[in-house]
């Protein structure tokens, strides 16, 4: 019964958070201004969901060689520049990953 | 159809027989698009469902191990369809968390989509509550990014519905196949999270990151918010989250105001 009301509530959570903005404002115009600024809303927050988890790892900021996700990331970052391609980023990001684990003694 | 040669009538008649013979198999031109927008947009997902895999795994072995029975791992997935609330939560669960923080804390962390329904909404006009709220259940970071792309290059909003949809049903059928096969999974691995394949979302965001940085505006807005994400990291329930990205998309607004030449030159070359 508690797993039900936990599920429940988080199901309507989420869906307070998706549902109600895209049909009210696919009913009206939206301001030059505001669809403007929507255009930064993908990068913004990507940015801000990847950065605290390389560079905070545990909440206490780490730009080290041995921090292996920093290092894996910034080749995926590499390999996102210079192809485009995103499947390729996240295998070669994985197996960069993969690998400094095994050589870095932690 | 218009047909110029003599015989167009019998061409015409020819061709309505053929179709009322296979009926069954007919298709309109409107349902091979259809078709053809789901399916792009299932394909255009297809690397965020690699980067979703272990994701969804280790969220069922987390789930398992926090104190959730299968069946309600197997629900969450199932009806709440969020990957990062999904995971908070099973850490709150295993924190012995009253349920209500655990649904005030969803509410938080997915505040970020307020934002992605704001920028779908204006692309999906004039469609019926029947359409927008499967297409609003199921909406999350990744179907996003792919349809903020993908809707650059389509006109209709029939067109981009049938996308949406396809990128969205991919991306949960995906999600539902990995929990389970981590709830099965899960009793065998030991410590999952030390496994370090929840990285694989990490480097799934910074591959769809990358390709969106095409100026000094965008390159502005992701500095600052990621700056202020590492700085607000501290605040509770990624409520630094939402902070740093509304402060990066005022960024990308105030650059985009303060480099005219930037804005000469578009309109120059359109």
């Amino acid at each position: 019964m508690k797993e039900f009301f936990l599920i429940a509530g988080m199901a309507a959570a989420t869906m307070a958070t998706r549902i109600p903005l895209l049909v009210l404002l696919s009913r009206r115009k939206l301001p030059e201004s505001i669809s403007r600024a929507l255009r930064y809303v993908a990068p913004a927050v990507l940015a801000a969901i990847i950065l605290p988890i390389v560079l905070l790892p545990d909440g206490k900021l780490s730009v080290q060689i041995n921090n292996a996700p920093l290092a894996a990331s910034l080749v995926a970052v590499l390999v996102s520049w210079r192809t485009r391609n995103l499947l390729l980023t996240i295998l070669l990001g994985m197996a960069a990953l993969l690998v400094m684990r095994a050589l870095l003694p932690l | 159809m218009k047909f110029a040669a003599p015989n167009s009538r019998i061409v015409a008649i020819r061709s309505r027989e053929l179709r009322l013979m296979s009926k069954p198999l007919q298709r309109t031109p409107q349902s091979t698009t259809r078709r053809a927008e789901f399916l792009t947009g299932a394909r255009d997902t297809f690397p965020l469902l690699v980067g979703a895999f272990p994701f969804g795994i280790i969220f069922g072995a987390l789930a398992v191990t926090s104190g959730l029975t299968p069946w309600a791992a197997a629900a969450m997935s199932a009806f709440v369809f969020a990957g990062s609330a999904q995971f908070i939560a099973v850490g709150l669960v295993a924190a012995g968390t009253p349920i209500l923080i655990i649904v005030l804390t969803t509410f938080v962390v997915n505040a970020r989509h307020l934002l992605y329904g704001a920028t779908l909404a204006p692309h999906l006009t004039k469609l019926q509550a029947r359409w927008l709220l499967p297409l609003g259940f199921w909406l999350t970071d990744e179907s996003f990014v792919v349809a903020a792309k993908g809707f650059e290059s389509r006109k209709s909003a029939e067109n981009k519905k049938w996308y949406l949809l396809g990128s969205e049903v991919a991306m949960y059928t995906n999600w539902q196949i990995v929990t389970w096969i981590g709830i099965v999974a899960g009793q065998a691995i030991p410590n999952p999270r030390s496994w370090g394949l929840d990285f694989a979302l990490v480097v799934t965001f910074i591959g769809m990151l990358i390709p969106m940085i095409k100026g000094w505006p965008t390159l502005t807005a992701v500095l600052v918010a990621g700056a202020a994400a590492l700085l607000g990291n501290a605040l509770p329930h990624q409520t630094g989250l939402l902070i740093a990205a509304l402060l990066g998309i005022a960024a990308g607004m105030a650059t985009e105001r303060t480099w005219p030449a930037k804005a000469s030159q578009r309109k120059a070359r359109e």
